[in-house]
Order: C-alpha cells, then structure tokens, then sequence
C-alpha cells in the first residue's frame, strides 16, 4: 500500500498534535507563532490536496477512499478551516491563554471531517464523525466564562451523543441485513424488508440531526447562538458539509432508491426546512440566530439536490457546499468583526456598519444575498443546479417551495442591510479588523462574485468529483 | 468597426465607471458625477450608433458577439440586437443619461449613489443586449438589489415609509422572478433531455418541438413572472407606493425602463420559445389588461399625490401594452413595443420633472400647488408635454403606440379593445385635471421662491422631450425598425409551428 495516498490526513494529524505540543512548548510571547503556523501548514495541505485531486485508490480493502468526490470535499473542509481560523484572528484574545488548543482542536475537526468524505465503511465514518463531533464539543464551550457558550457546549454534547447512537443503530440495523459495513457492498447484499426500512429511517434520523433538517433542528439555534462566532461559522458550514458528503456516499452509493425509496421522506423533510427555517429566520434579531436558521433552511436546498437522486441535483449538492463555504463564512466573519467591537450580534449592533466601514458592509451585503440566490452571485448558480435536477426527477412541487421561500428570504436577509445602511448609531467609530481577517474576507468576496459570474471552473471540478456516481 | 464588440461596449461602459469611481475619495463629489455622466453620454451615442447602423434590410439579429461561458449549464455570453431589442437599447440609454442629469444635486452618499445607478443600468441593457436565457435572468435580478438599496438610502417617506415601500417593491419582484426561474428551469431541462446537452440559447430553444401542456405551463409561469414586473393587475400593488418612495432616478429607470423588462421578455421569450402557451394564455392576459386600463385609470381620478398619480397611470399604461402582447398579431405586437418606448420616455420625464418640483417646493400634493407655470414656465412646459404625451395627443410619439395597438388588437378582441379605448377619456381627465390645478390657475404667492428649471437640470427636459416629439412627428425609422423585427420574429414562429400558430 502506498502510503503517499494517505498523505493529507497524515499532514492534518500532524499539524494538529503539532499546534498542541508548541503550544504547551513555546514560552508566552512566542505563543502567536502557534496561529501562523496552523494557517500555514494548512495553506501547505491544502496546495498539496489541489495537486493530488484526481488520483484515484481504494485502501485497505475498499474501506477507505482515495478518490475525487473525497478530495473535492477534502479542499473544501481545508478552505473553510484557513478561512475560519484568519477570520477569527481578532476574536481570539477572548480565549485567553486557551488560543493554541483552539487550533488543534479546530484541525481534529479538520480530519475527522476529511476521514467522513472519504470513508467507504460505516464503522469509519463513524469514528471521523465522532473526532468531529467531540472536537465541537469542546469547541462550543470554548468561552468558559460565557453561560451561553456553556450552556451550549453541554447542550450539543448531549444531543450530538443522542444522535450519535441513533445513527450507530441504524449502521448496526444495516449491517444486520447485509452483512457488511463497506458502503459500496451493502447493496449486493440486502432485499427490501421491515429491518431494513427502520435501519434507514433511522440513518436518515442520525444525518438529518448533524444537517441540522426540521424537525431534527431544536440544537441548531442555541448551539449557534452560544458558540464562539468562528466555531459557529465552522459548525455550520464545515460540519454540515462533512454530514452531507457522508450522507451522498452512505445514500446514493450504499442505500440506491432501487432498495427502498427514501427520497420521498427526505422530500417532505426538505419541504418543512425549507419552509420553517425561513420562516422563523424572519422574526430573529440578533444576526448569529438569524444565520442558524438562514443555515437550516440552507441545508433544505442543498438536501434537495441528494432528493434529485440525477446528476445535476448531485453536482448541485457539490456545488452548492462549496460556494456556501465562501458566503457563509464571509458573513460569519463581519459579525465576528461586529462582535468583536461592539460585544454583540445583535442587529442594533449593525447599525451604519456602511458608514463605519463600508467594506465590511458591502461582503455582507454581497455574501447574504448569495445565500439567497440572488445572481449574479454563487449562490444563484448553485440553486439553478439543485433545483433543475429536482425539477428534472419530477419534484416540482419541491422546486417552487424551495424557490420562493428562497425569495422570501431576501426578507430576512435585506433586514441586516437596511440596519447597516440607513440605521443609526451612537458610535461611528471606523472598525478596522486585523490584516488576516481583512484577507479572509476579500478571498470570501471574491469567490462568492466569481463563481457566480464565471462559474465554468467550479462546475469542471465539480464534473469530475461526481463521476463516482455515474 | 466590423470586429468592434460595440455591445459589450455599451453593456460594460457603466460597470467600469462604477468601479472607477469606488476608487475616487468621497468628497470628490463633481468628478464622480462628471464620469457618470460621461459613461452613460457614451452608452448612449453607442446605441444610436446601433440603431442607424442595423441592417434593417437583412433583418434578424445582429452585431452577435458570443463567448462559450459553462458548457455545463449550456450558458454562453451572448450579446445580439433585433429590431425588437434595439428600441429598448435606445431608451435605455436615453433615460440612463437622463438620470443621472436628473440625480445632479443629490447630496448624500453621492459615490454610493452613482455607483449603484451605474449598475441598474448595466443590469437593465443587459436583459434587452443578450440573446441567452440564463444571462438575460442574471441580469433581470442584478438591478432589483440595487433598487431597493436606493430607495431605502435616497428614498422618501409620504403615505408610507420608503423601506416599507422598498421592502414591497422588492419582494413582489422577486417572487415573480421565482415562477420565472421555474420556467426557465423547466426550458433548461427540456432541451437537456432533447440534445443531451443543455443549451439556454432562446433561438436554440424556439426550435424544440415542446408539448401543448408544456407549453401551456411554462408560459402560465412566464406571465405571471413578467407580468409582476410588468405591474399586470392584480399584481401591480408594489408599482405606485414603489415609485413614490424611490428617488426620482430610480422612478425614471424602473417606470421608464424596468417595467419594460416584462414586456419585451413576453415577447422575445415567452411568445417567441412557446407560441401554443401564449395562444391559449393570451385571452386572460387581456382580460388583465382591461382592469390596468380601467381600474388604474380609476384610481388616478382620485389621487392627489403626482407621483402615486403618475405611479397608477403608468399601470394603467400598460393594460395598452399588455393587450397588444395578448392579440397577438404583428400590428399589436408592434404597438406594444412603441407604447413601451413611448410610455418609457414620457414617465421618466415626468418623473424627472416631478422630482425637480418636489426637491424645490417639499410638497408632491396637487392641491397644495398650483399656478407654477407663472413661477416655472420651463417646468411647465415639460410637464405638459409628457401631460398630453400621456394622454395620446397627435403629434407625440404615445399616440403613434396606442393607436397602432387598437387597430391591431381590435382583429382579435373587439369588445375588450373597446373597452380598452375608453380608458383614454379617463386618461384625459385625470391628466388635464392635474396639470390644471398645478400648472396653471392663478399665480400663488408661496411659491414665488421657486427656481425654475436651469443648467443640467434642462438635460432630462431637452432629452426625453425632444425623442417624444421626434418620435410622434418622425415615427417611421422606429417603426421599420420595429416592424422588422416583429415581422421576422413571425415568420420564424410561423416557420417553425408548421400552419402558423398566429
């Protein structure tokens, strides 16, 4: 076996007991060096990741894969850790003298979520989507003096567990009918029969909790609003992807509509989220609330394209994960800004942000409207793909439930718009964010304007990562 | 010349001046108003370019400039005019100019708000430049953000506040352009499953033999999202309280031209790719059509604010284009599209004017003006030729539009094109009986301080003036123009449904 294959994961795992032993290592003035040196074996992963995307390996006897739907989802995690981490850098003095575990516990996280993409056996999943999800534990929490934060971390912790075990029930439930834990064998092996439709439905149970669907959301709203912001924008749009990278493997390739057709429940889950998640988004005031939901009913979209079941509801899915990576962070990253100066997310607390500094004010506004799917901006490119494969499976009832609530979204999200342009404020203070949070937000800018303008490279990278499933 | 991308040009001239001027300071307010005004000066002396130079005798769409864009979506960037496109380009530009004329003395946020303006514009060329589907929604969706930006920033507050009309305008916009996308989307996938790759081409998709039902469908979808825009009754409720909170640019742009946006998709897009649907679509278009004639008509009786007055009768307005669209023949077809760049031309010189009244005397309501063309003959003047241009009068270029479309609608609607001509009295009346009160009548002694119009503020005046004049006493250029490509626009549908289906 070439052990070369396995060299991100191994450079991952690395450069987190690395952040973690320099931080206990260095003395307390060289204790910054930790952050660049996480951002920058990152930046080393992630250029090593883009040069080996498309090799193609199956280790370990099929159980881990090596493939370009993994490595797709591989750059993606990778970009949204470097994103969060620069985003986060003013952010970081509210941790005090916990900075460094900060990083190591963002890059476990890391690899439990790149173990997720590309596993090929239940047991493996799920022992990625554990180092995932204990990271988030402990990293919801982070904000010891903080009773929101605590109150969140204890939270997640105990439903995150729940639903841990009722995905594992569904794994075992499956792998009593088949036999097998390797994804692409499970379906050699089973017949439609009783056990087998409660072991999916509880599968979907077990997703559809990390994805965040109604009525599966209750944890969402309150982990977001009490996590530290750069972990709140990693929670929402890393893990959510992992869930969803995963989800694609276990659904199209293990469990294929032909065993049992599961793509209706997932449409009447996808048509509540959807609805409900925008709904509610439209009475919240403080903006972090606002984005949980905003992400609830986000997942609903991105859900619709693995309900397509065809190619471009899959590519959809790809395509849209990864453009959310860019807006959603970028909007994470001006109310990390926000909060940093005025100590809250509040919509007040965005009052004349465009006069106080106009730059920040425009990414949001230019990354809000994305997830809306207003063109000419990524978002708008990566709906037209989810839904036309929706439209195109025979779902249209889908597609117009999903398009206008995605109009009356705009609602919500022109509300932080208005108060950041025409609302008043005491202070009017420029706000300056730090050089790496500045880089951050122009990288989210202009992808988010890129895509959606010239969206061809995406769509080639995307072409190539849903072979796997043709 | 003959390489010269002169739509890209055009399309792109207002952009860069945007992004030119994000990099001048903001106090450097004269300089960014200059090069807005140079951008869109040249915008417009490209167009006209186009319009003399289009081969009318070759016909169907030219100066084509294609880029293969996402093979993937079959989306290519691909600019061509007709006859159809070239009058909207026309007026476009015209009231782009104009605006930014019209938006001289803004005080606030003067970057922000040439920046945003550049932008509408571009998006609103783009819908008419391009002969693609998916880039004609990019750019049918890119001015409704701005817009609403605008009107919050520079807007005003009368019977309702500006972001609640913003907010009104914007989401009425968008759920219309959600059934839209369902549309285009049904298209796309269509011709994916008919060529294997998809294409989002409009000729390309004129060409797939699409089913009744489907047809029936997506055109049911099509109407109701460019009728939105369009401010087909019942859907017409974010027009007036939108227009009365935008600031004057925006009414001129989004009256002028924006609304035009549904019109000419009906056509180029609707008509054009589902002929069947719009066939059996057509007769409740044009029930619709008589309650913008009629009801708004009736309204505007009772209004006492000019702008809401100027706001319903451009609803009203387009009942007159919504009938010619929905009689389908290629005299009402080439009515509406005069009527759109008639009524384009004459509600943005209202607005314009209406604008520079309001900035000078704080008050939009007939009732506490009047006598102003003692104080404001120049102002007067203008108001009385979009008055009666408004009206139909003989001689300006409205006229030319609305007869032409009762004398083609009334081959395929006679009662409903009757009732629709009644709705000119009414236009009389409310007209006459506002520009009486306010214009003429004894001198007012408060409103003796007024300025009449002088300086760039005259640009608006000459511009749009002098094009409803030119257009009623000269029409002829414009109709070949228009006739031509209409006509071509027939004989291709004809063509291709074997039998005609019009």
């Amino acid at each position: 076996m070439d052990i070369t294959l396995l060299s991100s994961e191994i450079f991952i795992a690395i450069l987190g007991l690395l952040t973690l032993v320099l931080g206990l290592a260095l003395p307390k003035k060289a204790k910054d060096l930790v952050g660049i040196i996480a951002v920058w074996g990152l930046i080393f992963i992630l250029i090593e990741a883009i040069f080996s995307f498309g090799i193609e390996a199956s280790l370990f006897n099929g159980v881990y894969m090596i493939d370009s739907y993994g490595s797709f989802f591989k750059i993606l995690f990778i970009i949204s850790a470097i994103l969060v981490i620069m985003s986060a850098a003013d952010y970081l003095v509210r941790f005090e003298n916990r900075k460094t575990e900060f990083y190591s516990f963002m890059i476990f996280a890391l690899l439990g979520m790149v173990i997720m993409a590309a596993a090929n056996e239940l047991i493996t999943l799920y022992i990625g989507l554990e180092l995932m999800a204990v990271s988030f534990y402990i990293l919801t929490a982070y904000l010891l003096n903080d009773e929101l934060s605590a109150e969140a971390g204890l939270k997640y912790l105990i439903l995150g567990a729940v639903s841990s075990a009722i995905l594992l029930f569904g794994i075992s439930l499956v792998y009593a009918i088949s036999g097998t834990t390797v994804i692409s064998e499970i379906i050699l092996n089973i017949s439609l029969q009783p056990l087998l439709v409660a072991g999916i439905i509880l599968l979907i149970a077990g997703f559809a909790f990390k994805i965040s669907l109604i009525p599966f959301h209750m944890w969402a709203p309150d982990i977001y609003q009490g996590a530290p912001t750069p972990v709140t924008a990693f929670l929402a749009v890393a893990s959510k992807a992992a869930a969803f990278a995963a989800m694609l493997r276990v659904f199209v390739i293990g469990l294929p509509i032909a065993s049992f057709d599961w793509n209706f429940i997932l449409a009447i889950l996808a048509a509540i989220t959807m609805i409900v998640g925008n709904l509610v988004a439209l009475k919240q005031t403080n903006v972090k609330r606002m984005l949980a939901y905003s992400s609830i009913a986000q997942a609903g979209y991105i859900l619709v394209g693995l309900i397509a079941f065809n190619v471009y509801g899959l590519k959809g899915v790809l395509f849209y994960s990864m453009l959310y990576v860019f807006s959603n962070i970028g909007a994470f990253a001006v109310a990390t800004s926000v909060e940093v100066v005025a100590g809250s997310t509040d919509i007040k607390a965005f009052n004349s942000l465009g006069k106080r500094s106009p730059f920040m004010a425009a990414i949001m506004t230019v990354c809000l409207l994305s997830l809306a799917g207003i063109p000419p901006l990524a978002g708008f490119v990566g709906k037209f793909y989810l839904f036309a494969g929706v439209i195109q499976a025979g779902y249209l009832w889908l597609a117009f439930i999903g398009l206008i609530m995605s109009m009356i979204s705009v609602y919500y999200y022109l509300n932080v718009a208005k108060a950041m342009y025409i609302g008043e404020s005491q202070d009017v203070t420029p706000i300056i964010p730090s050089f790496s949070a500045q880089l951050a937000l122009w990288t989210c800018l202009a992808a988010t304007i890129l895509i959606g303008v010239y969206p061809a490279p995406l769509t080639n990278l995307v072409q190539s990562a849903v072979t796997l499933f043709l | 010349m003959l390489n010269f991308p002169i739509l890209s040009v055009t399309l792109f001239l207002p952009i860069i001046a945007a992004i030119v001027i994000l990099l001048i300071p903001r106090h450097q307010e004269q300089p960014i108003r200059i090069i807005a005004a140079v951008a869109t000066l040249i915008s417009l002396m490209l167009s006209i370019i186009v319009f003399f130079n289009y081969d009318q005798s070759l016909g169907g769409i030219q100066f084509i400039e294609k880029i293969i864009w996402t093979p993937d979506l079959g989306v290519s960037y691909a600019l061509g005019v007709d006859g159809i496109s070239i009058p909207m380009l026309v007026l476009t530009t015209l009231i782009g100019f104009s605006a930014v004329f019209a938006s001289w003395k803004i005080k606030e946020r003067v970057k922000e708000f040439f920046v945003l303006l550049l932008i509408l514009l571009t998006g609103v060329m783009g819908t008419f430049l391009t002969t693609d589907l998916f880039i004609f929604f990019l750019f049918y969706e890119v001015v409704v953000i701005p817009i609403y930006l605008m009107v919050i920033m520079w807007g005003s507050s009368k019977r309702v506040t500006k972001e609640y009309a913003g907010m009104k305008l914007t989401i009425y916009l968008l759920i219309g352009s959600a059934f839209l996308l369902i549309g285009i989307i049904m298209l796309f996938i269509q011709s994916y499953l008919a060529f294997g790759t998809p294409t989002m081409d409009i000729f390309a998709l004129a060409n797939l033999p699409f089913g009744t039902t489907f047809q029936i469908v997506v055109f049911a979808l099509m109407a109701f999202g460019f009728g939105t825009l369009l401010s087909m009754f019942p859907f017409h409720a974010w027009s007036p309280d939108g227009y009365a909170g935008a600031p004057t640019a925006v009414s001129m742009i989004h009256a002028g031209v924006l609304k035009k946006i549904g019109g000419y998709g009906l056509i180029r897009i609707g008509i054009f790719i589902l002929p069947v649907g719009a066939k059996v679509i057509a007769p409740i278009i044009a029930v619709l059509a008589i309650g913008n004639i009629i009801y708004a008509a009736f309204i505007c009786l009772s209004q006492k604010d000019l702008k809401y007055i100027v706001g319903y009768s451009s609803v009203s307005h387009m009942g007159y284009v919504l009938i010619g669209v929905a009689a389908l023949n290629l005299i009402s077809l080439n009515g509406a599209i005069i009527m759109m760049f008639a009524h384009g031309v004459m509600a943005a010189l209202f607005f314009a004017l209406i604008g520079n009244l309001y900035e000078k005397s704080h008050t939009r309501n007939i009732d506490e003006l009047g006598g102003l063309a003692h104080q404001m003959p120049k102002l007067a003047t203008g108001l009385m030729i979009a008055g009666l241009a408004s009206l139909g009068l003989p001689g300006l270029v409205n006229f030319v539009g609305e007869f032409t479309i009762f004398v083609g609608a009334f081959s395929t609607f006679k009662v409903l094109t009757i009732l629709a001509v009644s709705g000119i009295i009414f236009t009389a009346v409310y007209i006459l009986r506002t520009l009486g009160t306010v214009l003429f009548g004894p001198r007012k002694e408060e409103w003796d301080h007024l300025e009449d119009l002088q300086g760039v503020e005259m640009i608006p005046l000459l511009v749009l003036g002098a094009a409803i004049i030119i257009g009623g006493i000269l029409p002829f250029g414009l109709i070949d123009l228009i006739n031509s490509g209409v006509g071509s626009l027939i004989a291709q549908i004809g063509s291709m449904q074997m039998g005609g289906i019009l």
